[in-house]
């Protein structure tokens, strides 16, 4: 019996463990691998070297970088105004809930389409403008020449695709926060500025490092929804792996890319660990 | 410093639950007014009106001349000492103390020396830079009733602040408070469901029960002279034993009857006479002898059923004709279970109630 107890645990980490190791660990070895020799599966630094050279690298890095420096401060003030709303318990925040958390059904792909589909030449966007009499031609949003609409409407998309999941999470934190805190906060002079800052933020530390650490991986790895809105006009790092890998058929280098990607994960995760410490004694 | 005036309060949760009805009470500058009551009878209800917390259907609130009714918690120059002691995890025990001078702005070096102050008067100034989650259930307890202090407030509100204590420390808090409350002389207003507590902090009880503040006086009119049984069987340990009684004309004399034995009853009690009334005495004024021989007429004879030692007295159950009575006797009394008892209360002590209304009949 006392046996059987002390192998229960493991026993039932056992699945996800064994869907780990056969889907993520065992590929994520296999690209290191790749991203480590060359064509004649020679141990080389060759890849690298191509990668870091590529002309398209430097923009990659770069339009990656600057997507998460622009958008997760914006899907972040967004999803807390947001959670405060649904957590204020005023009439309909159920429907509140809902209505934000309809893009958290939608794809990624889809999502972009959609964007894509408002800031085309032909698109509802235009077709607006022109009705208003704004435009007498419609203007062409999505082009090489106009990188700052590009960005933009990229930023859109993804704040509208992704900051359903950053609220969820900070909903969930929110609700965790016992009503003694915020009435304490009441009682003893804040404001509801106030109240968010130094009460609410604080104590929702640790949802606010969860949802930091996610949205900044899926940051470096948002994809489609470049490629759908940008097409080749714009590109980021998980677009160069698909391109390496799919149209120059090259996997080391598109394998070095997803190393590098996996590498900036990881350094930015602690970086967040860092910047945004959860310290066991200021927990409630 | 201020008076609290409560203008026929009334809080309805969920369009039909009436959590307060219809209260009004004035409290005096400085006075410690206990707001007792079992749970559910709305005293926190009413006391989170007073804060601001809650917003009442009806009535007016007036604090020091002023109507807060319309004003928001930080605008009512209050503080409180909530159950849960609501000390904030992320900050320190300075910070916690000076979360209300910080939120107003008061200037650094005041806020400083106001806290360290506030500190001092609750024996936290070694554990300043400590984190709630550092500290005891009893230390965190000391946070928060600093954290009120601190800001010198008209009116300090305390929810049930020694509930979550263990009972030794409960004891010692008890006096503490009660020190310090003297100290800052405060307007106080202090809920609580435990009666000793109530007894032996507040100025004034306000007992509360469905909603309703039932009785108000200092803690003795209360004990001694309960306004209806509920109050004098909530307060008290043991609580007033009510006995039914009924009452008759014997030879002239009006007389409390019950069974064989009965007491004599006051003349005023004349309109009640060929009636059932209910006779309220305290546990402690009972006499209690050992029957020998013949029963006098005057007392009521019990068959004790219980004894139980308390330390420096005892406890007797006994029972009279059916009913139950608990007497309180010196500890070394020789009484044993089985044992008949000839009780005489303390005449002056006895208190009459209608057996119907179950409110009391002055008769003195």
């Amino acid at each position: 019996m006392a046996n059987r107890a002390k192998w229960t645990p493991y026993l039932l980490l056992l699945p996800s463990a064994v869907y780990l190791a056969v889907f993520f660990a065992a590929p994520m070895a296999q690209a290191f691998g790749l991203a480590f020799q060359d064509t004649d599966n020679n141990w080389s630094l060759d890849s690298w070297r191509i990668m870091f050279s590529d002309a398209s690298f430097n923009e990659a890095l770069r339009t990656t970088l600057v997507l998460i420096v622009v958008i997760i401060p914006i899907q972040f003030v967004l999803a807390m105004s947001m959670a405060l709303v649904v957590n204020a318990k005023l009439k309909f925040s159920g429907l509140w809930l809902y209505i934000y958390a309809i893009p958290l059904g939608i794809s990624e792909l889809a999502a972009g389409i959609i964007w894509y589909a408002v800031f085309t030449q032909q698109g509802w966007l235009n077709s607006f403008l022109q009705g208003l009499g704004v435009v007498e031609r419609p203007f062409i949003f999505l082009s090489y020449e106009n990188q700052g609409w590009l960005i933009f409407a990229i930023v859109l998309a993804e704040a509208w695709r992704a900051t359903s999941i950053v609220m969820v999470i900070l909903v969930a934190g929110l609700q965790g926060i016992p009503r003694d805190y915020l009435e304490a906060a009441d009682v003893f002079g804040a404001s509801s500025w106030q109240k968010v800052t130094r009460v609410i933020l604080p104590l929702l530390r640790p949802s606010l490092q969860v949802a930091l650490i996610l949205r900044i991986i899926l940051a470096f790895q948002a994809f489609a929804v470049i490629i759908a809105i940008a097409g080749q006009a714009l590109t980021v790092l998980p677009a160069e792996a698909y391109r390496w890998y799919q149209d120059y058929r090259d996997p080391h280098v598109a394998a070095a890319y997803a190393s590098l990607i996996l590498f900036l994960s990881i350094a930015s995760t602690i970086l967040v660990l860092w910047l945004v410490p959860t310290r066991e004694e200021q927990l409630g | 410093m201020a008076n609290i005036e409560l203008r026929g309060i009334t809080k309805i949760f969920d369009k039909k639950v009436r959590a307060v009805n219809d209260v009004s009470l004035t409290i005096a500058d400085q006075e410690f007014m206990v707001l007792l009551g079992p749970s559910g009878c709305g005293k926190t209800t009413l006391m989170r009106m007073i804060a601001g917390l809650e917003y009442p259907e009806a009535g007016r609130i007036v604090i020091g001349g002023g109507d807060v009714t319309d004003l928001p918690p930080r605008k009512r120059n209050i503080s409180m000492v909530f159950q849960s002691y609501a000390v904030f995890p992320h900050l320190t025990v300075f910070d916690n103390i000076a979360f209300g001078l910080k939120m107003n702005k008061t200037g650094k070096a005041e806020i400083v020396r106001r806290t360290e102050e506030a500190a001092e008067l609750v024996q936290l100034s070694p554990y300043l830079e400590r984190y709630s989650a550092q500290l005891s259930g009893g230390q965190r307890q000391r946070v928060a009733v600093a954290r009120a202090i601190v800001m010198e407030p008209a009116v300090l509100l305390m929810d049930e602040p020694l509930s979550n204590l263990d009972a030794l420390l409960r004891l010692n808090f008890r006096a503490e408070l009660k020190r310090l409350v003297a100290e800052l002389k405060t307007t106080t207003i202090y809920v609580t469901h435990d009666q000793v507590e109530a007894m032996s902090l507040g100025d004034r009880i306000a007992v509360m029960r469905d909603g309703k503040i039932v009785q108000c006086g200092t803690p003795m009119e209360v004990y001694e002279r309960p306004a209806t049984e509920f109050i004098g069987g909530f307060i008290g340990s043991p609580p007033m034993n009510f006995l039914k009684v009924r009452l008759e004309r014997v030879d002239g004399e009006l007389r409390a009857m019950l069974g064989s034995h009965g007491l004599p009853a006051p003349a005023m009690l004349a309109d009640h006479a060929d009636r059932d009334l209910l006779l309220g005495i305290r546990a402690e004024n009972i006499e209690a002898t050992p029957v020998d021989g013949v029963a006098s007429q005057d007392g009521l004879v019990s068959k004790t059923l219980v004894v139980e030692l308390l330390g420096a007295q005892m406890l007797v159950t006994g029972e009279i004709d059916g009913q139950g009575i608990k007497v309180l006797v010196r500890a070394d009394a020789p009484i044993k279970p089985g044992v008949d008892l000839l009780l005489h209360p303390e005449l002056d002590k006895l208190r009459w109630f209608d057996a119907e209304s179950r409110n009391e009949i002055v008769v003195s």
